[in-house]
């Protein structure tokens, strides 16, 4: 029998796929933060040429990455694990010949290559037609772009799954996932690039996972820093919350009651 | 619409009802208010973080930013309390709640509004009145009784304006199939753009987020009105007192586009 998770991967990516019109909504609010949020930084380079690096391409590249990126990350989850839990439908996925969190990765990878196209590619588009855009200027950037954003949607989704499995204690994750919701922007450069930030701020979030989500995959693009280290940070950050996801899981269903017969 | 006596009654029991209900789990409630709270703090991060790199935005001091934000925060987190739940219309359409609501002796956009009351978007508001009361105390503002009437009655105007803002957004839902992004363009955008001084945006995002959409009058003209400063733009002075007078556009607007929604409701059908 050949393993679920290649066949994960690819439901993952149609069931996306299919939503095509919820997808386009989804990009028409992101673009037009993107003309918000570019207005914004576009009037702060004004005062100044450069802030920490970034001139006007350097900016509007970072804004429209950002857009594009937040949705193929998958930045703000949904319920629908948490309320699993909740319901007690979880028993039916754990007893399915998988491995839970490996399953809901596949399904997450799926859904994140389907982003691409709808999600990623025409924020870039407009930023590059219509706006100062910086183009990576090494071809190896592409591949350290690409290896970044596929470990951004790793630490993206062990962090979710992280969220999610707190409904094993709390009953209702929304609480933390709207923490999560509030906070994430910043904490992973979405709003405001991290390099503006004063010095203890990025030393303090440069230690957390949360760079590896957005900032990251738009740094190697932009090509700052060294895409190396960029890499290992999100490397070990993503094994380290899906273990930590792991554990969770499993002492989760330790006090897991599921009423009803 | 007429309604009987006794229907503020009704909706008194119901916002009632499902603030009770909100309450019950207590740790997911603590956790909501607070993230409703740092989402605020959030985007005040945002423009410090901005002000340790430039000393003005858009012709405007960090005092003077902030006044407009604590301004357009108060706007929102007010209008978010009232008409927040709006946003949850095509729910409503998909799983055929709205149907129950037409038949039910009560305006639709008041059971709407009353259904859901999410009391953990108070921590939003708080945040915005601590920043709109700490910039009136500390930008040492000339004030004269029509300035403290604006600096009053700003913050209720501006909700005003926001709230009817996304009903109208919303509307959308009536015709487009699950169009809660769409009005989420409108709606948070918005609550972006009145962040900050109208002057940072290009004209045409200014003609749309701003007038348009009317959101300069959320907060950038009574910004102004208050500090009694040239406006970089250029604008006539008139227009800083005028929001009350786009408020009630905005409503009278809103409440058509409503009644046109309502009437163009089909149901989801089977």
């Amino acid at each position: 029998m050949l393993a679920p998770y290649p066949q994960l991967i690819r439901a993952g990516y149609r069931r996306y796929a299919g939503y095509r019109q919820a997808a386009l909504a989804g990009l028409f609010t992101n673009l037009v933060f993107g003309l918000l949020r570019a207005a914004v930084l576009a009037a702060v380079l004004a005062e100044r040429g450069t802030v920490a690096g970034y001139d006007l391409a350097t900016a509007t590249t970072y804004v429209w990455l950002g857009q594009g990126l937040l949705a193929v990350v998958l930045l703000w989850g949904n319920t629908e694990f948490s309320d699993r839990v909740r319901s007690g439908d979880i028993v039916v996925d754990l007893g399915r010949p998988w491995d839970l969190q490996t399953a809901q990765l596949a399904t997450d990878l799926g859904r994140a290559g389907a982003a691409v196209g709808i999600r990623l590619l025409p924020p870039i588009a407009v930023g590059a037609l219509f706006f100062p855009f910086r183009w990576p200027a090494w071809p190896l950037t592409w591949l350290v772009f690409a290896l970044s954003v596929l470990l951004g949607v790793v630490v993206s989704f062990a962090i979710r799954f992280l969220l999610s499995c707190t409904a094993f204690w709390l009953l209702d994750a929304r609480g933390t996932m709207a923490l999560w919701g509030a906070s994430s922007g910043v904490l992973t450069g979405l709003v405001v690039p991290l390099s503006w930030f004063p010095a203890w701020a990025q030393a303090v979030l440069w230690w957390t996972p949360f760079p590896a989500v957005l900032q990251s995959p738009i740094d190697a693009f932009t090509e700052r820093g060294d895409p190396l280290g960029l890499l290992a940070h999100q490397l070990v950050w993503a094994a380290v919350l899906l273990l930590v996801g792991r554990a969770m899981l499993f002492r989760g269903i330790r006090r897991l009651v599921v009423q009803g017969g | 619409m007429a309604e009987p006596a006794g229907s503020a009654v009704v909706y008194g029991r119901i916002v009632a009802s499902r603030l009770r209900g909100q309450l019950a789990y207590r740790t997911s409630f603590a956790l909501d208010l607070t993230a409703q709270a740092i989402g605020q703090t959030i985007e005040l991060f945002v423009i410090v973080v901005v002000f340790t790199q430039v000393s003005t935005l858009g012709g405007f001091t960090a005092g003077e930013v902030l006044l407009i934000f604590g301004l357009a925060a108060c706007g929102f987190g007010l209008a978010d309390l009232c008409v927040g739940q709006v946003e949850r219309l095509p729910e409503y359409i998909r799983t055929g709640e709205f149907d129950v609501m037409l038949l039910r002796p009560l305006g639709t956009l008041p059971q709407l509004l009353s259904a859901d009351v999410a009391l953990k978007r108070v921590g939003r508001l708080g945040v915005g009145l601590a920043v709109y009361g700490w910039s009136l105390a500390r930008l040492d503002l000339a004030w004269t009784p029509l300035r403290a009437l604006v600096a009053v009655t700003a913050p209720l105007v501006g909700a005003v304006v926001l709230g009817a803002l996304w009903v109208a957004a919303n509307v959308v839902s009536f015709w487009v199939v699950d169009g809660r992004e769409v009005a989420n363009a409108v709606t948070y955008g918005s609550s972006f753009t009145t962040s900050y001084p109208i002057s940072v945006y290009g004209p045409w995002l200014r003609r749309l987020m701003c007038y348009a959409v009317p959101g300069a009058f959320v907060a950038y003209f009574p910004a102004l009105a208050l500090l009694d400063r040239p406006d970089p733009l250029g604008l006539p002075v008139a227009l800083r007192y005028c929001a009350p007078l786009v408020a009630v556009v905005a409503v009278l607007a809103a409440g058509a586009l409503w009644r046109q929604g309502v009437r163009h409701y089909q149901g989801t059908g089977s």
